[in-house]
């Protein structure tokens, strides 16, 4: 019997597997992969708790997370597109201009 | 049987999440997470949502993949041969993303979720299918949300073409 703590299970790995890839990897577009898994893993919590409850606003919510996720994924690849224009390069640790 | 897909799904999210992470090159990371992509598209075909299962494949695999890939051809990697892989980050990362696993897991693992799982059916069955609930819900309950998204993406859709044609000699 596959139960709502299975599908949260399995979330928490992957949020994890996410989170430890935004910590470790340098690449930018790598980094916005990751981000993508996290999302992914919100969803599938979202979708999980939908039908534990019968109640529709998991997946509606989960509707609005993947357009966040698509406007995410839109600017956060100008940005890097345009960090790759000034500086021929997309790791993260080139670029530090704010640090002061 | 369910119990063999959902296993069986879950291990391809998780080998493709880890594909994502552990891949050199952002093109292998890419194609990895479309298999991590389909494999949550079909854990979401599991718990009865039909119509989210559709808009992954044709949102998140058709359209923000090709955009991320689009991306990776515009941008070439000569550092990502030379960039060094084995830093301090690595350890630490691993251990506080097995940490975070280990409580979260446990948190979820000891919460009771009471009764058994109610399940889509009675909904899709009162409006006639799933696709027909969702439309239901978000273009009544939930209509200025709706309304919210779609000036968002009107937002990141402007931002999106100002910042990718940043410097661009006129």
């Amino acid at each position: 019997m596959i139960t709502a703590t299975h599908y949260l299970v399995l979330s928490a790995v992957l949020f994890s597997i996410g989170c430890i890839g935004v910590m470790v990897r340098k690449n930018l577009i790598t980094l916005l992969l990751s981000i993508e898994i996290m999302l992914n893993a919100v969803n599938l919590n979202f979708v999980a708790f939908s039908h534990q409850w019968g109640n529709l606003l998991g997946q509606v919510f989960a509707i609005f997370v993947m357009t966040v996720a698509a406007g995410e994924a839109a600017v956060g690849l100008g940005i890097i597109v345009a960090v790759y224009r000034m500086r021929s390069t997309v790791e993260a640790d080139t670029v530090r201009e704010l640090e002061g | 049987m369910h119990e063999l897909i959902f296993y069986l799904f879950a291990l391809l999210a998780v080998g493709g999440a880890l594909g994502v992470v552990l891949a050199r090159q952002p093109i292998h990371g890419a194609l990895s997470l479309l298999l991590t992509l389909l494999a949550v598209a079909g854990l979401f075909l599991l718990r009865g949502a039909e119509f989210l299962a559709a808009v992954q494949i044709i949102l998140y695999a058709g359209g923000i993949l090709t955009l991320f890939l689009f991306a990776i051809m515009f941008v070439s990697f000569r550092e990502a041969e030379k960039a060094k892989k084995w830093t301090l980050q690595w350890p630490a990362a691993w251990v506080l993303g097995a940490l975070l696993i280990l409580v979260l897991g446990a948190f979820v693992w000891h919460a009771a979720w009471g009764a058994a799982p109610v399940g889509m059916g009675p909904l899709n069955a009162e409006y006639g299918g799933n696709t027909q609930a969702i439309s239901h819900a978000l273009f009544t309950q939930y209509l200025i949300p709706f309304e919210v998204i779609s000036l968002f993406l009107l937002v990141a859709m402007v931002g999106a073409i100002v910042m990718a044609s940043w410097g661009v000699k006129k």
